[in-house]
């Protein structure tokens, strides 16, 4: 029932964002899952639906212009409803970045980890409300 | 002077090369490397900033964890939030650096600013260990009542891991959750509910004190559902998607096995199913735990309502975007076991889905179809699903191949249609029908005798119309018809077409069968196994067709010289098979009728023993060439010989099927190791079983380890080969009275040595035997562990029997086990729970261990034993220690 990992991926297959709660995986399984799941995401066309299984997990995955928005998460967890947090999670980031770009995540990785953190903790979602996500990471920002 | 985080991506970028790439990042490695050896502070937070990036990319980033932990211990926000992240990243639970951080973490849960509270939240939830969560624990039960909502509901969410991993500390949280339902705050609802969730998840006992809250929670929906539009929570229409899919499956939980509790929230699940608006992708979310929760909750209390979400249901798969039909296939595969007749009404549908363009649809339907077939739509289904396989892709073939022919085994109406189908099977998805299908499909045959000619045909055309293209489990099922009843196809003598059959390619002299098989032999890159069926078929039909015999003996001698070992041997010995023509006949009689029964039970059986003789099977890979998948071959041949031995002397044997004695023969491999052999009272079937134990060669040791079988009666083939070598070295110890008859032995000579199937592996070394041990024993209850080796000596299987001698019954019993770090340990559920008194029963359990150590350190296990008798509930704990280092 929990999300096992967040990964944002460009058209190429290049790793932008990852985030894993699914501890038990070395860095070398990683690079191979992440690999695995991108070329079938990556293969698929728009019309098809947007679960993949793979191994043990289900993918869940959205395509944003040249960005993949992959979802990992067990067996037992409502579709639809991750679907629609990810459309979260993007509309979010958008409003933090002012119109989010590949590499606004790419040289603001730690910020889109503060975000995506705001929103997701140890596999579950924590706050969907995208002032109270922005509001303590904008404050800090203008602090900090 | 390290360069900036900037530069390092962008050079990272810049790289055309993969290799490049490895070199931009070694060298920025090593200065970082430089920068914390030089304990430069200034822009450490720079720098593991850097090695998130290098993490992210899938490079080693082990030897900045240190810097981390220094920068949340840092007082400055800026260095503790990137100093989180980075142990939130780069470390994991398992790292023991971790311990170095609990007080950190303990210090910033008790900080002044929000902020910082909530980061060490943030870190506690996604990384803590079970030590750190019992330290910190009590801190997090403090945070649960802060004033503050941006810290209740990231504790709320930390005590989630908390409780997970340290499942003790439950009590003090189950009613803090419940607590957090009265919040007003929506991301604080949602913790609290998810907290619930892993509560209940955590310890079920909960489950019934948390159904007081039921109409709380129907509330909370209703208000979330009647809310006017409010920007904060709004998502496509509708109010907090999230919160209420969260609540609805609290609900299903709260629901299953409660009728006043599935009563209780009936009226909101209806208004949830029936108001929310379903044009949008949250509306379907919600409609979808809905419908998920209707299912699973209290059948009685709700009746209509099931009607209502099979509806729903049925809209989701017409609509057109897959996403809701494969939610819609997901969810009925799961209704499919509690309502299955409202599921098929979908049915078509379902079956349109298994084309669908898209393989995870393709494969939900598959599963659900696979739910739906019965003795009722099983023709029609399979139809659908047979005219599908030819134009599926590669990729989905193996999965739909295998679930037709489960399918056709398990309803085929009757045993014409179970042949049509998987001829159809072989002939479209050759490649990936299983061998025990064919093998099961041998059987099936075997015992219609009315289908033998039809079947005899309907192969003769299926093979010949595919000579080249044909899969090896085509042609060796055809091979083995054709072998057996192969002077069927001539003239009249398969008896008249039946109804519904077209005449096909036809054979219509014994030439054109010996043609066909001698075609399938030419080609090129024929696998062995092939190779080796086709030849037993071929001297099968010389005995049939005399006219053909010097050809089919041209034929087989080609063999004679090839080079794979196996194949040689067979040719060989087939060819010196011709030179005794009257033993020829008796040899390759027709095989009896295999007994189906005797089958099933036995691939039962056979599967146990496939596992636990794997280094058996592989000594006779080895040696004998008899590998597993060479299974069949040796059923064929073994049958043969059975068939002798019944035409000649025994008829009392005729109730050992080939298959039996298959077993025996892989079952040799694990005598000769001395181990444990479950089926042996198959093998000491006495008269069938002896003469293979001959035939097996220098079965001596094997002979020996059968105990003292029945002595068969004389052999007359014995008088007919002249005795062959009537005593022979170590067989005089098991059953000097018994009568060597091993023809093979003698026709075959030193070839049959060479290599053969019927050769007995050569003994492996012998295991280590572990004698059952008592782990304990007391106030009557006992459990012994008795040990087998599975294979890889790192591996131990243990069955773990309990009993019980005392007076009382013994109810809720239960074993944990818990193993030293080098172990990795599985358990299996247990056959039962509740022992009898006075030992009238047992209870098994399966303990699968993997020894990491093995050789160097014994396995070791701390037991606790946890019962209840004559009502009073009992805990204990055993230790298990001092087993030998070999185990």
């Amino acid at each position: 029932m929990t999300i096992k990992f967040v990964l944002l991926v460009n058209k190429q297959g290049q790793t932008r964002l990852a985030k894993y709660t699914e501890q038990n995986l070395s860095v070398e399984e990683r690079r191979a899952l992440e690999g695995e799941i991108v070329r079938k995401c990556l293969a698929r066309a728009d019309k098809q639906c947007s679960f993949v299984e793979h191994r043990n997990f289900k993918v869940i995955y959205r395509r944003y212009a040249s960005l993949f928005f992959l979802v990992g998460v067990d067996n037992d967890e409502n579709e639809l409803a991750i679907l629609e947090f990810i459309h979260c999670m993007v509309e979010t980031l958008d409003r933090f970045f002012a119109n989010v770009c590949e590499l606004d995540l790419m040289f603001n990785l730690e910020m889109a980890h503060f975000v995506v953190d705001e929103m997701m903790m140890n596999g579950c979602i924590v706050e969907t409300n995208k002032q109270n996500v922005l509001a303590p990471v904008q404050l800090l920002e203008k602090g900090g | 002077m390290s360069i900036r985080l900037r530069e390092l991506i962008r050079s990272v970028r810049q790289a055309k090369t993969a290799a490049q790439e490895r070199d931009v990042i070694a060298k920025e490695s090593a200065a970082l490397r430089g920068a914390f050896k030089e304990q430069d502070t200034l822009y450490r937070h720079r720098n593991v900033a850097k090695l998130l990036y290098i993490h992210m990319l899938g490079y080693p980033t082990h030897f900045g964890q240190m810097e981390t932990l220094k920068l949340i211990a840092a007082s400055g926000f800026p260095e503790k939030r990137i100093g989180y992240l980075g142990l939130m990243i780069l470390l994991d639970e398992r790292h023991e650096v971790l311990m170095l951080v609990t007080n950190s973490l303990k210090n910033d849960l008790q900080a002044r600013s929000q902020y910082v509270v909530g980061l060490a939240l943030c870190a506690l939830g996604n990384i803590c260990s079970a030590e750190m969560a019992r330290d910190l624990a009590p801190s997090l039960e403090r945070l649960l009542d802060a004033p503050n909502s941006f810290i209740r509901k990231k504790a709320a969410l930390c005590a989630n891991r908390v409780v997970r991993k340290v499942p003790e500390v439950i009590e003090s949280f189950i009613d803090r959750a419940a607590g957090l339902l009265n919040d007003r705050h929506h991301g604080v609802l949602l913790a609290g509910v998810t907290l619930m969730l892993e509560i209940c998840t955590v310890e079920p006992t909960v489950i019934p004190v948390y159904r007081q809250h039921v109409p709380t929670l129907a509330r909370v929906v209703k208000t979330l559902l009647m809310s006017p539009y409010s920007p904060e929570h709004d998502v496509g229409g509708i109010t907090d998607p999230f919160l209420q899919v969260k609540i609805l499956r609290l609900l299903r939980v709260l629901g299953q096995g409660s009728a006043e509790s599935s009563e209780a929230m009936s009226d909101i699940l209806a208004q949830v199913a029936t108001s929310t608006q379903a044009a949008r992708n949250s509306g379907h979310a919600i409609q979808y735990e809905a419908v998920q929760t209707i299912m699973n909750i209290n059948v009685d209390a709700i009746g209509g309502l099931r009607v209502l979400a099979i509806n729903i249901l049925g809209r989701f798969l017409g609509n057109r975007d897959n996403n809701m039909r494969y939610v819609a296939l997901n969810t009925l595969a799961k209704v499919v076991a509690v309502d299955g007749q409202a599921v098929q009404r979908h049915r078509n549908t379902i079956v349109d889905c298994v084309k669908d363009a898209d393989v995870s649809i393709r494969r939900r339907a598959l599963d659900l179809v696979y739910a739906l077939v019965n003795e009722g739509n099983i023709k029609t289904l399979t139809s659908e699903l047979l005219d599908y396989l030819k134009v599926a892709d590669a990729e989905f073939k193996p999965d739909l191949t295998a679930k037709v022919c489960l399918l056709v085994q398990r309803f085929a109406p009757d045993k014409r249609w179970h042949f049509d189908s998987l001829l159809r099977i072989l002939t479209q998805a050759g490649a990936y029908v299983k061998e025990d299908v064919t093998r099961a499909l041998i059987v099936l045959l075997t015992n219609a005798v009315d289908l033998h000619g039809y079947a005899a045909r309907a192969m003769y055309a299926a093979l010949a119309s595919d000579v080249e293209g044909a899969e090896l489990s085509l042609i060796i099922t055809a091979a083995w018809f054709l072998g057996e009843y192969g002077e069927l196809l001539i003239g009249d003598a398969g008896g008249p077409l039946l109804s519904r059959e077209y005449p096909q390619v036809a054979a219509s002299t014994s030439a054109d069968v010996v043609s066909l098989l001698e075609r399938v032999l030419r080609r090129p890159q024929l696998p062995a196994t092939a190779r080796e069926f086709l030849l037993t078929s071929l001297v099968k039909l010389s005995t049939r067709f005399a006219d053909q015999n010097e050809r089919i003996q041209a034929i087989i001698a080609k063999d004679r010289s090839s080079q794979g070992l196996e194949v040689q041997a067979r040719a060989c010995e087939y060819s010196r098979l011709f030179g005794y023509a009257q033993l020829r006949t008796q040899l390759l009689e027709h095989m009896p009728a295999l007994d189906e029964a005797h089958y099933s039970r036995n691939v039962a059986t056979a599967d146990a023993i496939d596992m636990s003789t794997e280094p058996a099977a592989a000594q006779m890979s080895e040696n004998g060439n008899v590998s597993a998948s060479n299974k069949l071959v040796n059923a064929d041949v073994v049958g043969d010989l059975l068939s002798m031995e019944e035409g000649t002397s025994d008829p009392a044997a005729g109730g050992a099927s080939a298959v039996d004695l298959l077993q025996d023969l892989l079952g040799g491999g694990d005598l000769s190791n001395g181990g444990s052999f479950g089926g042996s009272g198959v093998i000491a079937q006495g008269s069938a079983a002896a003469p293979l134990v001959d035939l097996l060669g220098g079965g001596g040791d094997l002979g020996a380890s059968l105990g003292a079988p029945q002595p068969p009666p004389q052999d007359p083939l014995a008088g007919l080969m002249g005795a062959g070598t009537p005593t022979r070295g170590s067989a005089p110890i098991a059953a000097p009275t018994r009568v060597e008859s091993d023809p093979f032995a003698d026709i075959s000579g030193t070839g049959h040595q060479a290599a053969g199937p019927l050769r007995a592996p050569a003994p492996a070394p012998p295991q280590p035997t572990i004698p059952p041990r008592t782990v304990y024993d007391k106030s009557g209850v006992s459990v012994v562990f008795t040990f087998t080796k599975p294979g890889i000596p790192a591996n131990t299987d243990i069955t773990a029997t309990y009993r019980n001698s005392s007076m009382h019954t013994v109810t809720d019993f239960s074993l944990q086990a818990a193993v030293p770090k080098f172990m990795q340990l599985r358990l299996d559920p247990a056959s039962g729970n509740t022992l009898q008194p006075f030992g009238a029963n047992s209870v098994t359990q399966q303990l699968h261990v993997t020894n990491s150590q093995h050789g160097n350190k014994p396995l070791a296990f701390r037991l606790r034993i946890n019962f209840s008798i004559d009502g009073a509930s009992q805990q204990d704990q055993a230790e298990v220690k001092d087993l030998p280092v070999s185990v």
